[in-house]
């Protein structure tokens, strides 16, 4: 068998250490989950982490409202059957309250805005610790990044000033009112979150795989279209064979033209892939720097 | 399928940036988005060519300065194994960072400019090495064009090296000396035909070569260190008490008869979990849950070793220490220190030598640390640690200090 489809095992060792250290160094430990693959991995390994245990945190999601449904009924679904708690909080509601405005123009997009979502959450929950699903080999700012993040009151990340993380030893020692991000799967690559996928036999949205979906090309990406994005009249909607590889909004996330149907062919076809998974990131493109900015602000 | 983890050390103008480019170009593992954002941005910079290091660089400042200022973290696959490369920066104010990036490392590779010989850099670089425990070092001369791949030019390189690291160097460490060209590709990948008269193999065939687990475990003592105790007190598990945790080093086996540490109370093991499988033994880094024959108190930051293989309970060590902080370490002042997950009070009781990293300057009973020494300190702590020799046990030997009103991690602790 090729080496690389095999899901090295040291990886999920390293992130069940890491689990069981946020439950014991915090005091109020959240997951970040949107339904998508890397989160729905975490949960899996948090599973596994304190088994026969329940899973300690509660399910934390910031939703645009411009999410697939195929993604939110499944966030729903898995968390009814873990019995772990969900807890949503909405972008349309930080609208409506004036804390964030909705973007104009072609390229409009809820991506930005949900970082005052989410720093309200946080405040609103007290949460001193977010678990998410970012991995290193996904963006060169988050290549950067340490395993425990450590956040001002503001949420803000500065990358000059991070904590020094030496061997596996995870100092998560705060004041009141900061936070740390957690990133228990860094050092997984794309390939070896699909690897575990199909070695642990998860179930996943079935937005991964190709589907007959109306869609529309801007700027050389498939867009899923949608009435979330504001189209012009030369972009007209066509309806043919794709897939997502990687989930965020619909506003920010583009598909692939694909025939992969199940989680052979989908890692067969990263395997030969010639375009990364956040080159399907409309949100990374409007500059070089824009992960590290959004960063920055607290995005997570 | 295994890890090699890997940490490069070196400037951007040793060309460490273009060499981890060229490992990654050269194991089809850049994309063609990649390819393109980095022709994009290299014409921005006004560049005639692509600048492979603008791909590690990912800091606004980084870009800006040309330099690499914190660890990135780079992933590739070869038909053997997965590997991962810690980026670190060569610059020295940014050492700490470096130290951060090797601490995991099997493998480390140490970059030295042709032109230039062996350097202060190079010299620090290999210190860190050896104080890490990192059992293999690759030092790759590099820019061999520039220098018209003249063998004597490396032989002479190689000279000066083998004179530095001779006192530095430990009974169990290889070093592996290759002459390269990153910006060519030469000895990278496939052998280069412009060095006949080098024998060894290309980079990457000296990395395969490398075996991750060069010690034993079994031959190493058995280290637990409790992270959190499950109790779901379900219906179904309504008596269930394991312990999870990582295994720091040494392996177990069920029935095997544990002490639990401090309260040195014993008991055999009953099962070794790893979700719902029950396996029969278990060795170093592998995450699990242990349960015990018998109900005895433990919690958070204790330890289960072996009965006959205990390691000294500690409330006063003597260890080196590597400071990381603008703020000096000073003698008297009370810190946190962090043996792996257990955090105990500690009090610095005197500094017995200090070593400056960047002039290796020594001198003796100083009575502070500033960024980027190296002293060997003596600490009184208000509870036991269970630590090992670091060279004897790198697994359960180190430690990081913490400060206890800024809350940073200010230094790292081998003990002695």
């Amino acid at each position: 068998m090729n080496i690389n489809k095999q899901f090295p095992r040291a990886l999920e060792d390293e992130a069940i250490f890491i689990l069981r250290e946020v439950a014991a160094q915090f005091e109020k430990p959240a997951i970040l989950f949107s339904g998508g693959k890397d989160s729905i991995t975490l949960v899996r390994l948090a599973q596994k982490a304190f088994f026969p245990g329940k899973i300690p945190f509660p399910l934390v999601h910031v939703d645009t409202g411009h999410n697939f449904p195929e993604t939110t009924d499944f966030r729903d679904k898995l968390a009814a059957e873990l019995g772990v708690e969900l807890i949503i909080r909405n972008v349309e509601d930080s609208i409506k309250a004036g804390k964030v405005k909705e973007e104009t123009g072609k390229y409009a997009s809820r991506n930005a805005l949900q970082t005052v979502t989410l720093l309200d959450t946080i405040e609103e929950f007290k949460f001193d610790a977010c678990i998410g699903g970012a991995r290193r080999d996904e963006e060169k700012a988050r290549a950067k990044e340490r395993i425990f993040s450590v956040r001002n009151d503001f949420g803000e990340w500065d990358a000059k000033k991070q904590r020094p993380e030496l061997f596996d030893m995870l100092n998560g020692k705060i004041d009141l009112g900061e936070n740390v991000r957690v990133f228990p799967i860094s050092n997984w690559t794309e390939l070896d979150v699909w690897n575990y996928i199909k070695a642990e036999n998860l179930e996943i949205p079935s937005i991964y795989f190709a589907h007959e979906r109306e869609v529309f090309d801007r700027d050389g990406i498939i867009w899923s279209d949608s009435e979330f994005i504001n189209k012009s009249e030369d972009e007209i909607p066509y309806k043919t064979i794709v897939r997502f590889r990687t989930v965020g909004d619909m506003t920010c996330t583009a598909a692939v033209s694909s025939t992969a149907d199940n989680i052979d062919t989908i890692i067969e076809e990263i395997l030969e892939a010639e375009i990364s998974e956040r080159g399907a990131r409309i949100d990374d493109k409007r500059s070089e720097a824009a992960m590290e900015k959004r960063k920055q602000q607290g995005y997570f | 399928m295994d890890i090699l983890r890997i940490a490069t050390a070196g400037s951007v103008d040793d060309g460490k940036s273009t060499l981890i480019g060229r490992l990654l170009f050269e194991t089809q593992s850049i994309t063609k988005d990649k390819i393109e954002a980095l022709k994009a941005a290299s014409q921005r910079k006004g560049l005639d060519f692509v600048d492979l290091s603008l791909l590690t660089d990912g800091l606004i400042a980084e870009r800006e300065q040309g330099i690499t200022i914190d660890v990135a973290h780079i992933y590739f696959n070869t038909p053997t194994r997965k590997y991962i490369i810690a980026d670190t920066p060569g610059h020295f104010e940014y050492t700490r960072n470096m130290v951060t990036g090797a601490s995991n490392a099997s493998v480390s590779i140490i970059l030295i400019d042709a032109r230039n010989g062996v350097g202060e850099q190079t010299r620090r670089h290999f210190y860190i090495s050896s104080l890490l425990e990192i059992k293999n070092v690759v030092v790759a001369v590099n820019k061999m064009d520039l220098v018209h791949y003249a063998e004597s030019r490396y032989d002479e390189i190689k000279n000066d090296f083998f004179e530095l690291s001779d006192k530095l160097r430990k009974p169990n460490q290889n070093i592996t000396f290759i002459p390269i060209s990153s910006l060519y590709g030469e000895n990278i990948v496939v052998k280069s035909d412009k060095m006949p008269w080098y024998s060894g193999e290309s980079l990457l065939g000296i990395l395969e070569g490398v075996t991750p687990e060069d010690i034993d475990s079994a031959v190493l003592p058995f280290r637990f260190p409790v992270q959190h105790v499950i109790r779901p007190k379900s219906e179904e598990y309504h008596d269930f008490r394991g312990y999870s945790g990582k295994i720091a080093s040494g392996q177990i086996n069920k029935g095997d008869m544990v002490a639990a540490l401090p309260s040195q109370q014993m008991s055999k093991v009953k099962e070794i979990l790893k979700y719902t499988d029950s396996l029969d033994s278990a060795h170093q880094t592998e995450s699990v849950v242990i349960t015990l024959e018998d109900n005895i108190d433990i919690s958070r930051g204790n330890m289960l070793v072996k009965v006959g293989a205990q390691p000294e309970l500690k409330k006063q060590i003597n260890a080196r220490i590597f400071w990381m902080d603008t703020e000096p370490m000073k003698v008297g002042k009370g810190y946190l220190v962090q043996h792996g997950i257990n955090r105990v009070k500690a009090k610095v009781a005197s500094i017995d030598s200090r070593l400056e990293i960047s002039t290796f300057e020594e001198s003796e009973n100083v009575d502070e640390l500033k960024l980027n020494q190296i002293g060997e300190v003596s600490f009184k702590l208000a509870a036991h640690i269970f630590a090992d020799n670091f060279e004897a046990n790198p697994g359960n030997g180190a430690f990081i200090i913490i400060d206890e009103f800024n809350n940073n991690t200010v230094g790292v602790g081998f003990v002695k």
